[in-house]
């Protein structure tokens, strides 16, 4: 045994020695012009995202899915002649590694830009990075409030709704629908939890009535639920990711405990809690108010559901086809959008100004786009959904509004369809 | 009043799942003097197993069945393959050679199931009975009662009762000394890893319906709560598992509920030091103090 | 668990004269290595420089570790939140002094070693009582506190999303295009040569060989008349700053500090690095610290290579370098029980290239 082991050993060595000594070559140096990751025919993209490890599940889905649609576009002439060349890298949700992979992403495989890096404690690390090499940083997967800083982080730009918002607008819900009911918050321990009780406090329009927290490393909220029980909590507004909704609905039926929840989209969507919750799940979920601003996975007569499974097919090795898909799908058509409006020219200075330019209108959100010279935040609003039967769906109409104490109001804009390609088309 | 029963029960059931699997740890350094940080990734492959047999047959018992059977071949695998293998000059050694394990463990269950999590049902119903408007316990927690009382006393019987037993424990602390004596050393460690791991098996079958769901991690920080809770207790004492695992339990729900659930691990910490301070060899523990 | 007895006993004592022999041995050694990382920081692209730079912060922690887990056989599973302590110190000094030039920079890092040593010094208290598993029970309840404590007091560190680092660019003495990652290279091996050069003569001084004797027999080591407590405590005091330095180092390298960054995996691979490395040598400790930062690299660039389907792809992406890893490590420790620095049989040139063996 110890004789195979120390050949096995001596083989690796060399393999490694091998692959390694070509380093630095990379896969695109300089390249046309002098504009880091882009040639004549490709443009390459970097990310990070949480592949392995216990931040995973929920997370792992979405790079494979804009890849597919980068695939797609790639396979119908690219964007102005270039295929997309999307390099993925895990970082585990562990910002040291983040730190890493970023670094070997910009120094080393010089990509164009990073897009869609994910998490907040894990992005915050490479802000300052990314700003020194004056690299875009285009539509952070997290809705914290820190990637809109365009003053401090030209290049930075958000793209999910921030928590704030969210928040306000669930709140305005509960206070027109359940007026006078007790309510309740739970929320997880960090910015996502603390964003969401402001916005939903501001949207109330009063304190709630009790508030917890929870840590991810404790998977047990009966102490938290337990409470709100005690307190005689009517509705229940859940600042949760998916597994910690499945743990609070779980542990709520378990003690005999049935308020109305509202959870955030971060940790609404079906199908993923259907998978951690098996069989309850429909009774479990019926009822539970949430939101969202993007085609949800289960409508299938929406055009922009129809083109990302066509997508999920030919290109995703027809993976199970949840929100994660249709998330990872609808970042990757805003880059596909943006680079089309950067033009045949495309340089970083030439990308940041055409996002600031903003006019991102075709795309499969509901809500709109804020993007501007003075404001990098991403979607500016939800639209409210209900789960019945285990499936959600929306209703009522999309809200927009910001994150200070602008009012929360209607939008009515009708979303866009997508274009017959699919593809969205040069500007 | 009911806050306070509430909370107990609510650490009354953590604590047993807690307590199951600091069992396999306990038995595992019985047998083998080595604290097996594989144990929970191997318990999740042995869950994964089960429950995919659970899910194809329709059958929760067979899927039980055949998870604790693959933690018995697991860990004599293991132990055959890999642990006989490491030498034991260091006792790092084969904490690395664990770890190695559990990396290679997880990445494998990620590449067949993926990394997101799948539904862990239960036996028995999760609901737990009210009684005056206090959730009290449900069916699951007290077959979980029920699974840790059975695996204590067989331990116990094993340890004290049986050859088998007795040459296991000989062979662990006296390897050389037993092995003149007749005692087939080597089986025995054999037998002492498949074991261990089967109980593992058990705890995971345990504890994973309560929590997140399936998932190659599930079992990572159920590992840091149930070592912690074997080292209150006292490695070498299966009754110290349990209350070790019923102290933690309680603990952490208590913290959770009455000063919030971020100041859980600090109160942990605490805990350790006042325990392991007083004795150093846990609550149960027959170990000595390094003179200092 | 920590129990080393098997290893080679402690070597004779030296001489006094050999000691100063010793000494000026060690200063060569360690300018040759400032030599050999001067060269390197000039022909390494900034990726690799950058790299350079964080073996250079981890060999301060495998280093410091390797005498504690090493040389005096305690285990310790807790260093990566030591590592965390001198981190987060160094973000908190660096960001109120910042902007008054670089020497701002030394007080941080020297603040950060003190707090770690202070904190280490606790714990070593503690830990000066336990053995084997219950000294890892506790160590390991410290490494997963460091998020607790990030969230419990969170107006000063600003729970999970923790601080960003204000660091100087460098002096414009090296010119205006001065690359940052090659400044950063320096930096951290200046940290890392001193840590080199302090430890190699602990381990050589009467102290070193207290560490061992303490090892091999408790008993007899106070029989020889050597506290025990006290040389276990020093022994965690001086880990401790090692980690405090290294933990700082890091924190200027990604210019943020976050409980993530410190998880239980980090204290876990620490372990790991030392023992892959060959426990007990400080040769060992470089090593390690290489692997660390080398391995995980090398198995993803491995493995982005293999072309297959995107539903193979999917399944394979992450999920493959860890298994890779994880392999390596066991048949690594299968096929050479005494890390990589035992190797030097098999590749004899590499030994001109290594500090000698220490232990």
């Amino acid at each position: 045994m110890r004789h195979i082991a120390k050949l096995a050993v001596v083989a690796l060595l060399l393999t490694t020695a091998a692959c390694t000594s070509d380093d630095g070559g990379g896969s695109s140096g300089g390249g046309s012009g002098n504009t880091p990751g882009v040639t004549d025919t490709e443009i390459l993209i970097g990310t990070h995202m949480p592949l392995t490890g216990p931040a995973a599940a929920g997370y792992s889905k979405i790079a494979p899915a804009s890849k597919a649609y980068f695939d797609y576009v790639n396979a119908n002439g690219g964007v102005h002649g270039r295929k997309i060349n999307y390099k993925v890298m895990d970082d585990t949700y562990n910002p040291a590694t983040t730190q890493q992979v970023v670094r070997e992403l910009v120094l080393q495989d010089k990509v164009f830009a990073i897009f869609n890096g994910l998490g907040t404690p894990t992005h915050t690390g490479v802000l300052d990075f990314l700003k020194t090499n004056r690299v875009p940083d285009l539509f952070v997967s997290s809705g914290s409030r820190s990637w809109d800083q365009p003053q401090k982080y030209p290049g930075t730009f958000g793209f999910n709704p921030d928590y704030t918002v969210e928040g306000k607008i669930l709140g305005t819900y509960v206070k027109t629908t359940w007026a006078g009911k007790k309510t309740c918050f739970l929320g997880q321990d960090d910015d996502f939890g603390r964003d969401s009780l402001i916005g939903f406090e501001k949207g109330l329009g009063a304190p709630v009535a009790a508030k917890q927290t929870y840590v991810t490393s404790n998977p047990n909220v009966g102490p938290q639920i337990g409470a709100f029980k005690a307190a005689g909590c009517e509705v229940v507004m859940l600042g949760t990711i998916p597994g910690f909704t499945a743990l609070s609905l779980g542990t709520a039926a378990k003690i005999g405990y049935k308020p109305q929840f509202v959870v955030s989209n971060v940790g609404a969507d079906p199908t993923t809690l259907t998978r951690t919750l098996g069989a309850a799940a429909p009774a479990l979920l019926e009822g539970v108010v949430a939101d969202n601003y993007l085609p949800l996975n289960t409508d299938d007569g929406n055009p922009w559901i129809q083109l990302f499974k066509k997508v999920n097919a030919e290109h995703n090795g027809n993976a199970e086809f949840d929100n994660l898909i249709v998330y990872g799908m609808s970042g990757a058509y805003l880059l596909v959008q943006a680079l089309q409006a950067a033009g045949k020219d495309l340089t970083r200075e030439g990308i940041i100004e055409a996002v600031q330019k903003n006019g991102f209108t075709g795309g499969p959100g509901l809500a709109p786009l804020r993007y501007s010279k003075d404001d990098h935040s991403g979607y500016g609003g939800m639209r409210l959904t209900k789960i019945t039967g285990g499936k959600a769906a929306y209703f009522g109409p999309t809200y927009e509004t910001d994150e200070k104490d602008g009012p929360v109001q209607e939008y009515a804009q009708q979303p866009a369809t997508p274009p017959a390609n699919g593809i969205p088309a040069a500007s | 009043m009911d806050r306070f029963i509430f909370l107990t029960f609510d650490g009354l059931s953590r604590g047993a799942v807690y307590a199951a699997f600091a069992l396999s740890l306990v038995l595992i350094w019985r047998a083998a003097r080595i604290v097996n940080f594989a144990q929970g990734a191997m318990a999740v492959a042995t869950a994964y197993a089960g429950y995919s047999v659970a899910t194809a047959t329709g059958s929760y018992w067979l899927g039980f069945a055949v998870a604790l059977v693959g933690g018995l071949l697991l860990g004599a695998g293991v132990e055959r393959v890999v642990m006989r293998f490491v030498d034991h000059s260091s006792p790092l050694n084969g904490v690395v050679v664990a770890l190695g394990l559990v990396l290679v463990i997880q990445a494998v269950l990620g590449m067949i199931y993926g990394n997101e999590f799948r539904p862990a049902g239960a036996p028995f119903s999760r609901d737990a009975f009210v009684v005056g408007g206090v959730a009290l316990l449900s069916r699951f927690d007290l077959w979980v009662f029920a699974a840790v009382i059975a695996v204590v006393a067989l331990l116990v019987l094993l340890f004290t009762r049986t050859a088998v037993g007795l040459r296991m424990r000989a062979a662990a602390f006296a390897p050389d000394v037993s092995r003149l004596l007749g005692v087939n050393v080597g089986g025995m460690l054999t037998l002492g890893w498949a074991l261990a791991a089967a109980v593992g098996s058990l705890a995971g079958m345990l504890v994973i319906p309560t929590e997140l769901g399936l998932h190659p991690n599930a079992m990572d920080i159920v590992f840091v709560s149930a070592f912690t809770a074997a080292v209150v207790g006292g490695l070498d004492s299966a009754i110290g598992a349990v209350v070790g695992g019923v102290i933690v339990g309680l603990l952490l729900s208590y913290v959770s509920g009455y000063l919030g659930a971020t100041v859980a691990p600090i109160a942990v910490l605490v805990l350790l030091l006042v325990v392991l301070l007083g004795r150093p060899g846990g609550l149960f523990g027959s170990v000595k103090a390094r003179a200092a | 668990m920590t129990d080393l007895r098997e290893r080679a006993p402690a070597k004779v004592p030296t001489e006094k004269g050999k000691n100063a022999l010793s000494l000026y041995r060690h200063l060569a050694l360690m300018l040759l290595g400032a030599v050999v990382i001067l060269a390197l920081s000039y022909a390494l692209p900034p990726f690799r420089n950058y790299q350079l730079a964080t073996v250079g912060a981890y060999l301060c922690v495998t280093a410091g570790l390797t005498v504690l887990t090493g040389l005096n056989g305690q285990l310790s599973l807790g260093h990566g939140a030591l590592m965390a302590v001198g981190a987060y110190t160094l973000a908190m000094t660096q960001n109120k002094l910042a902007g008054q030039g670089q020497w701002t920079l030394l007080v941080a890092v020297l603040a950060a070693i003190v707090v770690t040593t202070a904190v280490g010094a606790v714990v070593g208290l503690a830990a000066a009582r336990l053995r084997g598993p219950y000294l890892a029970g506790l160590t390991l309840a410290v490494a997963v506190v460091v998020p607790a404590i990030a969230s419990t007091f969170d107006t000063t560190f600003n729970s999970d999303q923790g601080l960003s680092v204000s660091v100087d660019p460098p002096p414009l003495a090296l010119g205006y295009d001065f690359p940052y990652e090659r400044w950063q290279a320096w930096l951290a091996w200046a940290g890392a040569l001193v840590t080199l050069l302090f430890l190699a003569n602990l381990v050589r001084s009467r102290f070193g060989r207290n560490l061992t004797a303490v090892r091999d027999d408790e008993a007899a080591a106070r029989l020889a008349g050597i506290n025990v407590a006290r040389t276990q405590v020093m022994a965690f005091v001086v880990s401790a700053a090692c980690a405090g330095l290294g933990g700082a180092l890091i924190a200027v390298l990604s210019q943020s500090v976050s409980p993530g960054a410190f998880p239980l995996t980090l204290s876990l691979f620490l372990l790991m690095a030392i023992v892959i490395g060959g426990l007990g040598s400080l040769a060992g400790a470089l090593w390690g610290a290489v692997l660390l930062v080398v391995l995980p690299a090398t198995t993803h660039s491995l493995t982005d290579s293999f072309d297959v389907s995107a539903a193979v792809a999917q399944r394979l992406e992450g999920n493959l370098p860890l298994a890779i890893f994880g392999v390596v490590l066991i048949v690594v420790m299968l096929a050479f029980p005494g890390g990589i620095a035992s190797l030097k049989k098999f590749l004899p040139n590499a030994k001109k290239l290594l500090p000698k063996r220490k232990a």
